[in-house]
């Protein structure tokens, strides 16, 4: 093996045990109950509830580029109904919890590695470590715990846009009416599709917010480095959601 | 009485402390002066287990800093207040959820906590600035705010990282008044600071740190008084 390979491999290794034992610190955190559990409820709001207006306009043109190309797929080999299966199918199991991820990783995953870097980088979490505060109960478990908790919410939320959207654009723009979109719907609809979907976003909501803390906690000095953090949070919580995604598929179906 | 013995602390090839030992007695001043870069803020934050260091160890009240606990260690910050050199407030807080959290932390009532933010801010000449943000105060104002944070949770020792740097003349003046305030409380105080006129009017012992070492310690008069060539060109401040 070549040295920069091995070098690479090293480093790669190095960091994976970084997110391992920050993962260990953050869990024995959680015991610290008293100093996160006043913090959650203002990290759902913020992560969660100012995160539905993306992820359902997101989830709306989904909807509608689902149903036109199922429909271009479908017309004259498949009966048109089949529209509603996929749409419903991949709006629940796939597109919706993974766009929806994707768009929060962007947005959650930027606002947590700027915020955390840029107090890292004012000597603030020192600050708060002086006062005697874990900084990990106090920064990162109700970051990571409001993700876990919105993002299937935020995640369900579009599902039912992307669905409304495919099914409205199929009554109005195909030649396909409200019952056979609904049949085609229910045709392969399993609960397990809502849960799957479910379970895989609220893994994305822990990783995306574990990136951000990670990289925001590392920031090195000044506004590049910070910089440099929020752009390394938003690309690792990207490349663990996709590689989640994998995994879930993998175990579950 | 916080003992620094034989600190050493490195930052990749770069060696800054190479085995620094000082005494910080109580209810004393004491100014550890030196260049910038030279690891004072370093030495500070080896005292309070913000960094680690590579060898040596500190001594807070006879127990051994970087042998503690994470509860020993929380317990032990209870003790100690430390200043930032900029001040280091958090931004979307007010100056009095800035106070109040060290408080809240230490799991004091509502009134209780409220009183200390009144008191603290009249100690350091801020009453009436409790529903600021930091955003809306000065440099010198800021540093203030950081030093009524200490001194709110009634510590023992106050660490003070370059508290007139940057400050005008007259801000510069309040803040040794502060220290010496804060000093006649009581609480003991170690100043890190490359402002003469600030280290001699606060100090009562004086440390010189130099290329990662303790060069002299003395009185205020010992200091003044020095024939040590380094200290000297130090505190005169010549080229």
């Amino acid at each position: 093996m070549s040295p920069p390979v091995a070098s690479r491999i090293a480093a790669r290794d190095g960091f994976v045990a970084h997110i391992g034992r920050r993962s260990l610190e953050t869990a024995r955190a959680l015991a610290d109950v008293r100093t996160w559990s006043p913090l959650l409820m203002g990290q759902m709001r913020r992560l969660g509830v100012d995160s539905v207006p993306i992820a359902l306009f997101i989830a709306v043109f989904t909807g509608i580029v689902l149903s036109l190309l199922s429909s271009y797929i479908f017309t004259g080999a498949v009966p048109l109904y089949f529209v509603g299966a996929l749409v419903g199918k991949t709006v629940m199991m796939e597109l919706g919890p993974v766009l929806t991820g994707m768009a929060l990783a962007g947005r959650v995953g930027a606002s947590i590695a700027a915020e955390l870097g840029t107090m890292k980088v004012t000597e603030q979490v020192d600050a708060l470590e002086t006062l005697a505060y874990d900084r990990n109960a106090y920064l990162v478990v109700p970051r990571v715990l409001a993700a876990t908790l919105m993002f299937p919410v935020v995640t369900a939320l579009a599902m039912g846009v992307g669905i409304t959207s495919g099914w409205i654009t199929a009554v109005n723009l195909l030649d396909l009416s409200t019952p056979e979109f609904f049949k085609g719907l229910k045709l392969f609809y399993q609960f397990k599709d809502i849960w799957f979907g479910l379970l895989k976003s609220a893994s994305f909501g822990a990783a995306v917010a574990l990136m951000g803390c990670l990289r925001g906690l590392d920031a090195k000095s000044g506004a590049q480095g910070v910089g440099q953090s929020t752009t390394r949070a938003v690309v690792l919580g990207c490349e663990a959601i996709l590689v989640l995604d994998a995994f879930w598929a993998l175990v579950l179906l | 009485m916080i003992t620094i013995d034989g600190l050493t602390k490195a930052f990749g090839a770069k060696r800054v402390l190479e085995g620094v030992s000082l005494e910080v007695p109580d209810g004393r001043n004491t100014v550890v002066i030196g260049y910038s870069g030279v690891g004072k803020s370093v030495m500070l934050k080896c005292i309070v287990a913000l960094l680690e260091p590579d060898a040596g160890q500190v001594v807070v009240d006879g127990a051994v800093v970087q042998a503690m606990s994470r509860g020993e260690l929380a317990e032990l910050r209870g003790r100690i207040g430390y200043v930032f050199q900029f001040a280091a407030l958090f931004d979307s807080m007010t100056v009095a959820e800035n106070i109040a959290l060290g408080l809240v932390k230490r799991g004091l009532d509502r009134d209780t906590i409220a009183q200390r933010i009144e008191e603290s801010l009249a100690v350091v000449e801020l009453s009436g600035t409790e529903d600021k943000y930091p955003a809306e105060l000065s440099g010198g104002m800021r540093k203030r705010v950081g030093i009524a944070r200490a001194v709110a949770l009634k510590p023992h020792y106050i660490l003070y990282d370059e508290p007139t740097s940057g400050l005008d003349p007259v801000t510069s003046a309040v803040m040794d008044q502060l220290m010496v305030r804060t000093r006649d409380l009581g609480v003991t105080g170690l100043v890190v600071t490359h402002d003469m006129r600030s280290a001699f009017c606060v100090g009562d012992r004086i440390a010189m740190l130099h290329e990662g070492r303790i060069r002299q310690v003395g009185t205020k008069a010992e200091i003044q008084a020095t024939e040590d060539p380094v200290v000297r060109q130090f505190i005169e401040g010549r080229p």
